[in-house]
């Protein structure tokens, strides 16, 4: 017994508190009991862990050895003597008897109350797969983990942390630095995806793999596999192995309810508390990460400061009542900066403010909503995440600053008229540096709209200030503003209302600054949306798909229905499905095929397309598979009739039937299709040839169109049966069909690499002119050459007929329903 | 006695950025949305324009562009956005560990026998 004896003459006539939980929440709920009241109660506390209170959040700095376990020492032993505590560490409390009003511990130990308080916290959740109760696969949450985890790198080797969020971020980190080759696992798509946006998660990543860490997200855990009685390594789903000498699990936490719940305590996620700690029954309270409160349990500590608050107040006679918390977090890795508060998904009403500034790696980004800020997220530069996260709790309206908000507390507060930012311009003299990447000042960029620049693109073009990266255009657009008052020439067409740059602007840096992802497309050109648009986002899938092919991955969340289903999205919400009928021939094995397939999956309709081929129409989505792989069973492929690429190759039947025909024009209809079918372009692309003037293929109509005459080809170009009908314009003539296909492949190439995305040749062509395009194939004798072959080395990866993976089971998940909901029968009687 | 939340499978059967669809038998069909920030939503799979299936649609930020005429919809309030004016109902879903959950009585219509109780 280690009670100090000077309470235990009053102890008789105390009540008699008892804790179960000697971690954070439990200590502080008694250290502020004891502020109030030192006399009232006589106290033990019971913990599992064999150890005095310590400060958990701190495990993290003590794995990566920036911290000893003494310095994180809250509560020493002293402490709990001094106040007359009992703690009966390493013994767990295995039973509440509510109506004994007594717990009883593992030991057996029966201890009875008058208040019982649980502060049972969380346990980390074990992701339920094969070998995950194997010697060397351990969680994240006390001493005893890190003590494992440090004996395990003390060998050094390979750590597998599955779970990329804060917790599994801070274990990667800690035995990163300890010497081990580490592999993060994370089942989303972006790192710490509750805390973070995409953007920011993105930077996260690329952060930590610089730093050596190897992170897959999207990864999905099959199963840990053993070798000799250990662990050996993770398997996903996609048969990935990753060698590991330890896994640490970091997958979540759940509120440690078992107890409450056998006692028969309300619970529900977490066990249940009214505003003043109080659980279903009056003498059992609870608080910290086991409870939930209105609704939320919180897995931070911030929020257990504010119950423990309330639970004093209530239990020393002067109830206050908690509200609930508004929460932030932070990354405790040392050397990177996250911040993030409060709600940043958006919604109705919100509008986000948000600056990205990749020469530093920052991007910020606040939400308001009805001029107060609702969220916030920082990356790279969180020295104004508590200004912006006190801002939000007090509500307070934004509207006065609202324009240098995003600049910080320095800026936004620099004394209100300051806080316009033409202002701040003003101010700078004239040798100020506007734009870095080029070494442009104010002066010079004031003397170039002097001279007459009355537009971002002007300015851009003639001096260069903004053309690069673009993190100064907001300088620059003030400029143009201060110096020319309302004279302002609205700038080129952005490409959407998410970026201020031009469909050529992003393409041409997509390629100088080799952007390789859509994240980063946004983070170095300064989106100012989080994720883009519909408008944005397939433009930018396609400007990537078309700077690297057979290296960037093809983004399905940023296609387009019909390209994502690879067929036709009708009105009804059926789509419709056209085969690859080559050059317009086909014969009766396919014939028999599309009959079949009509017959079969009861399509309503079938109809000859204008562009020579069969469509069948009514099929529906979760059909689409089955459909093609009877189609791809008689030798079919996909007609991308439904795609922003090559539809289809018309042709008239020529020299071979026809008596004026001149050349093949079918079977030279047929060698253009094989060679230019699968490949995405800037909008759909049609081509026909036809036999002799005449024309009955409609060539000059078409994008690329083929007239053969005596003597040899004419190549039309920039024709459109659309809306706005536009006759071809003559491209040149030659004399063979293989100087046809060079010059198809070639030209094909240059609208790829410089159409806007959702242009057509036709307007392409008149905004670009016709002498353009000549100039550009032909003023080199090498260009058409060098064109042709880019394409053939993107035909490379392009050329694989989608239908066919699909019809193979390659996402399924996009076809099928999840499930159907049948409301038992009973329901309706 | 039924729960009040209709569980329909983990998070991880939708990618984010994507939807599935959900038939109800004797009711319409529901489109499911997984946000690129990892939040969850649930509506009437039609476009309050024309029908359109926007689970089949562009999800950018909380709204969805619909695949037929592109109107754009608050994927938390149902509302089309911009100039256009029409709503599709919501269907409250909740995640709890790592599933997704419909609030049942705004799926399944309620029996006679739960009508009348009401
Ligand atoms: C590695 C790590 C890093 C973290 N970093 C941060 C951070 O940076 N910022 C932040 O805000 N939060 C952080 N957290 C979360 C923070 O530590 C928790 O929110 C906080 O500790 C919760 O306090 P609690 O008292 O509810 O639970 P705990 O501190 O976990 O205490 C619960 C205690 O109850 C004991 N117990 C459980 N069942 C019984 C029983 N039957 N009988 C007796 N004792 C029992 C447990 O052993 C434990 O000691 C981190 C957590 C971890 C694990
Ligand atoms: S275009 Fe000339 S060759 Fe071709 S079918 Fe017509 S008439 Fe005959
Ligand atoms: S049906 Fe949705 S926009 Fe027309």
């Amino acid at each position: 017994m280690n009670a100090p004896t000077s309470f235990d003459k009053a102890s008789a006539l105390r009540e008699k508190l008892v804790v179960i939980g000697n971690g954070m929440a439990g200590c502080r709920a008694v250290e502020e009991i004891l502020a109030r009241d030192p006399e009232r109660f006589d106290i033990t506390i019971f913990g599992a862990e064999p150890r005095v209170n310590y400060n958990r959040i701190m495990l993290s700095p003590v794995l990566a050895g920036e911290k000893t376990f003494d310095e994180i020492v809250l509560n020493t032993a002293e402490w709990y003597a001094e106040n007359g505590i009992e703690l009966v560490g390493g013994d767990p409390v295995d039973h509440i008897d509510r109506e004994r009003q007594t717990v009883v511990s593992r030991s057996g130990r029966a201890e009875p109350y008058d208040k019982l308080l649980i502060a049972t916290g969380s346990d980390p959740f074990i992701i339920p797969v094969a070998g995950r109760d194997l010697p060397g696969v351990v969680t994240f949450r006390d001493l005893d983990d890190v003590d494992k985890m440090l004996a395990a790198a003390g060998q050094g080797g390979n750590a597998v942390v599955i779970g990329g969020g804060l917790l599994g971020l801070e274990a990667a980190h800690g035995l990163s630095l300890r010497g081990m080759k580490v592999t993060v696992i994370h089942l989303m798509p972006t790192l710490m995806e509750r805390q973070l946006d995409e953007a920011a998660g993105w930077l996260l990543k690329t952060e930590l793999e610089r730093r050596g860490q190897t992170i897959l997200t999207g990864a999905d855990t099959q199963e840990i596999i053993e070798k000799d009685g250990h662990v050996a390594g993770v398997r996903l789903k996609d048969g990935q192995e990753i060698p590991a000498d330890i896994v640490v699990m970091a997958v979540g936490i759940r509120p440690s309810t078992m107890l409450a719940k056998t006692a028969g305590l309300d619970c529900e996620r977490g066990v249940m508390v009214d505003d003043h700690m109080v659980t279903s029954d009056a003498n059992v309270l609870a608080v910290g990460e086991c409870v939930q409160h209105r609704g939320l349990c919180y897995g931070l500590v911030a929020p257990l400061w504010e119950m423990c608050r309330s639970l004093a107040d209530h239990l020393t006679g002067t109830p206050s009542g908690y509200q609930g918390s508004v929460t932030s977090t932070k990354l405790k890795v040392s050397g990177i900066d996250v911040f993030s508060a409060g709600d940043f998904s958006g919604g109705d009403g919100a509008e986000d403010i948000v600056m990205r500034d990749a020469a530093r790696g920052v991007y910020k980004r606040v939400v308001l909503k009805d001029d107060k800020i609702v969220g916030a997220v920082l990356y790279g530069d969180t020295a104004d995440g508590n200004w912006y996260f006190d801002l939000l709790k007090k509500a307070e309206d934004i509207s006065e600053i609202r324009d240098g908000l995003i600049f910080g507390q320095a800026f936004a507060l620099g004394g209100g008229a300051n806080a316009d930012p033409n202002a701040a311009v003003a101010a700078l003299s004239d040798d100020a540096e506007i734009c870095g990447c080029n070494g442009v000042s104010k002066g010079k960029v004031v003397d170039t709209i002097r001279a007459g620049a009355c537009s971002l693109d002007a300015v851009r073009s003639q001096c260069k200030a903004s053309a690069s990266c673009g993190s100064c255009t907001g300088l620059v657009e003030s400029l143009l503003a201060l110096t020319l008052g309302d004279e302002v020439q609205a700038g080129a067409k952005t490409l959407c209302k998410c970026t201020s740059f031009t469909h050529d602007d992003a393409r041409r840096l997509i390629v100088e600054k080799e952007l390789r992802a859509m994240p980063q497309v946004m983070q170095e050109l300064h989106w100012t949306t989080p994720d883009g648009c519909a408008s944005c986002r397939p433009a930018l899938n396609y400007y990537l798909l078309c700077a690297w092919p057979g290296e960037y991955e093809d983004d399905q969340k940023s296609r387009f229905v019909n390209e994502r289903l690879h067929a036709n999205i009708q009105k009804d919400g059926t789509y419709s499905v056209v085969p690859r009928m080559w050059g317009g021939l086909t014969n009766p094995r396919e014939l028999r095929a599309i009959a079949d397939v009509v017959e079969k999956y009861d399509a309503p309709m079938v109809k000859v397309t204008g562009g020579q081929r069969l469509d069948i129409f009514g099929i529906k989505k979760e059909d689409l598979p089955a459909v093609w792989a009877d189609l791809n069973a008689a030798g079919m492929v996909s007609g991308h009739a439904y795609g922003k690429s090559l539809r289809t190759v018309k042709t008239c039947v020529g020299s071979e039937w026809c008596r004026f025909g001149t050349q093949d024009s079918t079977g030279l209809g047929v060698k253009i299709e094989q060679m230019t079918w699968g490949s995405w372009m800037p909008h759909k692309f049609k081509i026909a040839v036809s036999g002799c003037p005449r024309n009955c293929a409609e060539a000059t109509i078409k994008d690329f169109g083929v007239v053969c005459v005596d003597s040899g080809y004419e190549l039309h170009i920039g024709g459109n049966g659309g809306i706005k009908v536009r006759a071809t314009d003559l491209l040149c003539k030659v004399g063979t069909e293989e100087e046809v296909m060079e010059h198809c492949a070639a030209f094909i190439q240059l609208y790829r690499e410089d159409a806007h995305y959702l242009e057509r040749t036709a307007p392409w062509l008149e905004r670009k002119g016709l002498e353009w395009i000549k100039a550009q194939m032909f003023d080199d004798p090498d260009t058409v050459r060098r064109l042709a072959a880019r394409f053939r080395q993107s035909q490379k990866f392009m050329q694989n007929d989608p239908w066919a993976k699909r019809a193979s089971g390659d996402r399924s998940d996009l076809h099928q329903h999840l499930a159907t909901i049948r409301p038992a029968l009973t329901e309706y009687a | 006695m039924q729960a009040k939340w209709l569980d329909i499978g983990p998070v991880t059967q939708i990618e984010p950025g994507m939807a599935a669809t959900l038939p109800v038998i004797g009711g319409e069909e529901i489109a499911v949305f997984h946000t690129m920030r990892g939040e969850f939503y649930a509506l009437v799979n039609k476009c309050p324009h024309k029908q359109g299936p926007l689970s089949q649609g562009i999800v950018h930020g909380d709204s969805v562009t619909c695949p037929l005429h592109n109107w754009r919809i608050s994927l938390r309030s149902g509302e089309a956005l911009g100039d256009d004016e029409g709503c599709v109902p919501t269907i409250p879903v909740k995640v709890d560990a790592g599933r997704i959950y419909l609030l049942r009585e705004a799926v399944v219509p309620p029996t006679p026998a739960q009508r009348k109780a009401a």
